[in-house]
């Protein structure tokens, strides 16, 4: 780290308060916040939606919405407070200091003109000439580790992956070679593997570059990998600030500590403990709170945490905690100490599968431009368990749900059955007790519920539907199921706007289980939520599986969720399955070489990931993809020609773990990541 | 904390929640009241509907009444707006002209919503060949003059009220639809819409109960555009002879009834008239502007 005495902060905020106007009102979003960033330093600022973590960013490069202003203190750039400057300075302010990463690269990026184009134009408002900035930009680009620049110069932003767009945003950021970049969220939307090579390029860059980053995510894994210091938002206040291995090992704020207990750990599992949550909610924008502003949800609140604000208690190390019971956070108790139901499930070993699949195939397209998006998948689901099934976005994951559901026709020669009955591709064909058999829980809530329907009628409709009760009946049953999901009767009259998150998803996961279903497909059910919000409905996914022995097809390309909830693991790589298995076993190892990669591109709070296995290339076109093994051209295990020429067989072991790879089982990795902590 | 429910405690706030449906409906009718175009067009639009209702019984004279002594009256205090050549008092006339036009229109106006916005929701919602098809008709459609169609149907059919609501809508639908296939695209595409076909619910139920709901703004604002055309077309079919018949007293007839006498410098048997279809078309394109601006906000 720098010496922060020489030189001033890149970046300072001193007791920066920001205000949105909304219905002539002023709702403060950011209160008081400080943090300064010392010149090649990386501080995370982590919090949930809706803390203002975006709203840093945009204050501190003047961006604010029309409808923002900053109400109370400075924002300093290189020393020079950002409010004061005039137009020329703002703009050279924005043209060279500051660059900003946002989330998603697709519209960051212009549609219309190619790559080289408008990397060029950084270079040319740096006042370079045509040729000359033509050349620093393909530079650029060799700089974040894009293999052939001239090629990707040529193409416009909708022919490259999500992850090589987000490396040209990046070198266009890093191409003014600014003294402050400020990435926010920049590998939401990317799969883990991307994720991890995007972080691992920022790692790289920061040192070649010089640039002090500022680094806003959610994500506490990524923040943990990559930064130095880390500041905790909450409801727009800094709660907690210090050195990121400190502060993740032993946090000083209630709030902290609650976000990573809610985190599903390594060798937790659905059926020996509910994860951790964070009760209530966070303070609506505007309200006024008196006291400590999380008191409302804190364990260890007490009579002067609700009436006296906390100050900002330095613990030394650089270490900063805004909580009056700061020394006293070790003793909190764990938020969800609750006895699992023990009905475990024994006949599920032999018996009728729920669900069973032979030899799943789905081309869209014809020869020659056929894209296989699953090749010859056979999977089996017993009754009251959950099949993860984990893999890269294009491997086919929601292909095999939409088939299932009788939303796409899969090829002709599989075969589907539920509860030993055939499945018909189309729901129109199938019997109304299969219909009602297998629902669904979608990602996003906010597109899954009619944003126009009550609640009431969001699940009477599956009720009517589903269970075929009508009146009052009907009514009964609504109550019921929003009993199961902790909602009450108040939220009956509400419609989706007016609920949270993860009230959203709640009423989704009711809808779903109307006709109590046998199987749920579960499409990423947490991915679009909150961290402590999804701990909560983990726990009631959980919960209502052992209540109901429904079996779940999980989706997700969050290991931790995926390890959490599964009793089997699917892995899917272009449409092909390259391990099914135990989940135990398929996380223990040893593991397909591309689990393993998978495995260890998911970032830890601890921060090490040493361990990685690094995956180099693109994933592979499904119009044209690889001879032999389908992974072998990002296969760090590749070890001769018959990766090349020949498809392995699909291997099974005697507790069913099969694995697709031509190396022998016992050369196969295995991960440490999987034992229990 | 051994509660057994590790859940968010349901019974603590969720977000402020004043019945939003209601403030959402509030906050557009806040906004249109605030908007001075809405405010004008507004009370033109009230103007004309009371006349058109009532009229019959407040003008001082029977529009239908002749009075062949006092043909070609200028402006006087007995007949504010004079007499037409039949000694007809303009002013009662244009008051009770507001009926036909603003029972034809807004007919008109429903039959094309309805119809375009049916054609709008199949086409959007099944696509492919359907969607090929119909959408290359209703193109042949909208690039011919839509009121030579008009002229041309009801030519081959004969003027007569229902004919003329029934031509002007359908000449109408095409355009409502392409704004409604539009909205169903991006409707059709989100989870709410697959998680009905998971229950098993059929197409009718998810276009109409499904994604109308939610398309319902836009098609209000075409709508309200339309009945703008739509009086500026009857009105104009009206001129031609092919909308409403005589003796109505009906702006865009009288027109055509008495702009021969024109050129004697009889101007106010026409002027009036003119000057009523200008002000309730003015009238609904401004309530149609606001209330664009106000849902889009």
């Amino acid at each position: 780290m720098t010496d922060l005495t020489v030189s001033p902060p890149v970046l300072e905020l001193r007791d920066v308060s920001v205000c949105y106007r909304m219905r002539g009102r002023a709702v403060p979003v950011l209160s008081r916040v400080s943090l300064s960033l010392g010149k090649g330093e990386v501080y995370g600022l982590v919090g949930e939606s809706g803390s203002g973590k975006s709203t840093v960013a945009l204050a501190v490069q003047r961006v604010l919405p029309s409808n923002g202003y900053v109400s109370g203190g400075q924002a300093l750039v290189n020393g020079r407070d950002v409010a004061t400057l005039d137009r020329a300075a703002l703009r050279q302010m924005r043209a060279r200091d500051v660059a900003m990463v946002f989330q998603d690269p697709g519209r960051a990026l212009n549609p219309s003109l190619t790559i080289g184009r408008q990397l060029a134009e950084v270079f040319e408002i740096l006042g370079s000439a045509g040729g000359e900035a033509l050349r620093r930009a393909e530079a650029m680009l060799e700089r974040v580790r894009i293999s052939a620049p001239a090629r990707v110069m040529e193409r416009y932003p909708h022919q490259l992956s999500g992850g090589m767009q987000q490396r040209v945003v990046i070198a266009m950021a890093l191409a003014k070679d600014p003294s402050l970049l400020i990435l926010d969220e920049p590998t939401t939307g990317l799969d883990a593997t991307i994720e991890a090579e995007i972080l691992d390029l920022v790692d790289t860059l920061r040192r070649e570059f010089g640039a002090s980053i500022l680094f806003i995510s959610h994500n506490l894994g990524a923040i943990a990998g990559l930064c130095d210091r880390v500041g905790v938002l909450y409801a727009g206040r800094l709660v907690e600030e210090g050195p990121v291995r400190p502060l993740f090992r032993a946090p000083r704020h209630p709030y902290t500590v609650g976000l990573l207990r809610c985190l599903p750990r390594p060798g937790l599992r659905k059926n020996l403990a509910p994860l951790d949550t964070i009760p209530g909610f966070p303070p609506a924008p505007g309200s006024i709170v008196a006291g400590c502003v999380f008191a409302p949800r804190c364990g260890l609140a007490d009579e002067t945490c609700r009436t006296v604000d906390p100050p900002q208690v330095a613990l030394g190390e650089g270490r900063v905690s805004r909580c009056h019971h700061h020394d006293r956070v070790g003793s909190l108790v764990h938020e969800a100490v609750r006895a699992m139901p023990a009905a475990q499930p024994a006949e599920h070993a032999n018996g009728t599968p729920v669900l069973e699949l032979a030899s799943l195939s789905k081309t869209y397209g014809t020869a020659p431009y056929a894209v296989h998006a699953l090749r010859d998948v056979s999977l089996r689901l017993m009754p009251g368990q959950t099949l993860g099934l984990v893999g890269e976005s294009g491997s086919g994951k929601s292909t095999l749900a939409h088939a299932l559901l009788g939303l796409i026709a899969p090829d002709a020669g599989g075969r589907m059955a539920l509860d030993g009955a055939v499945l018909a591709p189309e729901v129109r064909r199938r019997a109304p007790e299969q219909i009602k058999t297998l629902q669904i829980v979608f990602q996003n809530p906010d597109s899954a519920l009619n944003r126009s329907h009550t609640v009431r009628r969001l699940i009477g409709r599956a009720v009517t539907r589903l269970g075929g009760l009508a009146g009052a009946l009907r009514e009964a049953q609504v109550t019921r199921l929003l009993e199961a999901v902790r909602l009450t009767a108040r939220q009956l009259t509400a419609r989706p706007r007016q609920l949270s998150g993860g009230m959203k998803q709640r009423v989704a996961v009711a809808r779903a289980f109307a006709g109590n279903p046998r199987l749920v497909v579960c499409d990423e059910p947490t991915s679009a939520l909150d961290v402590s919000v999804q701990a909560a409905i983990l726990n009631l996914l959980a919960e209502l599986q052992a209540e109901r022995q429904v079996a779940y097809l999980l989706i997700s390309h969050d290991l931790g969720v995926v390890r959490y909830l599964s009793d089997a693991i699917a892995v899917l790589y272009l449409g092909r399955l390259l391990e099914v298995g135990p989940a135990a076993n398929v996380l223990d190892g040893p593991h397909h070489p591309y689990t393993e990669a998978l495995l260890s591109a998911a970032p830890s709070v601890t921060g090490e990931r040493s361990g990685r296995i690094r995956l180099t290339g693109a994933i592979p076109s499904g119009i044209n993809p690889p001879s032999g093994c389908l992974f072998h051209t990002r296969c760090p295990r590749r070890f001769g020609p018959i990766c090349e020429t020949e498809e392995p067989p699909f291997v099974a072991d005697s507790a069913g773990h099969a694995i697709r790879c031509h190396l022998p089982r016992e050369k196969l990795g295995r991960s440490m990541a999987a034992l229990p902590a | 904390m051994t509660d057994s429910v590790p859940v968010a405690e349901p019974s603590l706030p969720v977000i402020p929640a004043p019945a939003p449906a209601e403030r959402r409906g509030r906050g557009i009718l806040g906004v249109l009241l605030r908007s001075p175009g809405f405010l004008v067009g507004a009370v033109i639009l009230l103007f004309w509907t009371t006349c058109a209702l009532f009229a019959p019984s407040f003008v001082p004279y029977d529009p239908y009444a002749d009075d062949l002594l006092n043909t070609l009256q200028p402006p006087s205090v007995e007949h504010w707006f004079g007499t037409d050549q039949l000694g007809r008092d303009v002013f009662s006339r244009v008051l009770v002209g507001a009926r036909d036009i603003l029972t034809i229109a807004p007919l008109a106006t429903i039959v094309g919503t309805v119809a375009g916005t049916a054609i709008g929701l199949i086409t959007g919602y099944f696509g492919g060949w359907v969607d090929a098809v119909v959408g290359r008709l209703l193109e042949v459609m909208l690039s011919l003059p839509l009121i030579i169609v008009a002229l041309l149907v009801l030519v081959a059919l004969g003027p007569s009220t229902p004919t003329v609501v029934v031509v002007v809508g359908l000449v109408f639908a095409p355009l409502v639809a392409r704004t409604v296939r539009a909205a169903v695209l991006t409707e059709r595409h989100l989870d709410y819409v697959a998680a009905a076909a998971v229950r098993g619910e059929g197409a009718p139920y998810i276009m109409v109960a499904e994604i109308l709901p939610n398309i319902l703004p836009p098609i209000i604002v075409e709508a309200t555009v339309r009945l703008g055309y739509a009086i500026f077309t009857i009105a104009s079919l009206s001129f031609l002879g092919f909308g409403v018949q005589p003796p109505s007293p009906d702006w865009g007839l009288s027109i055509a009834e008495n702009y021969g006498v024109l050129v004697g410098g009889y101007w106010w048997t026409v002027v009036f008239d003119t000057i009523a279809t200008a002000s309730l078309i003015v009238g609904v394109n401004l309530v149609a502007e606001s209330l664009q601006r106000a849902l889009a906000e």
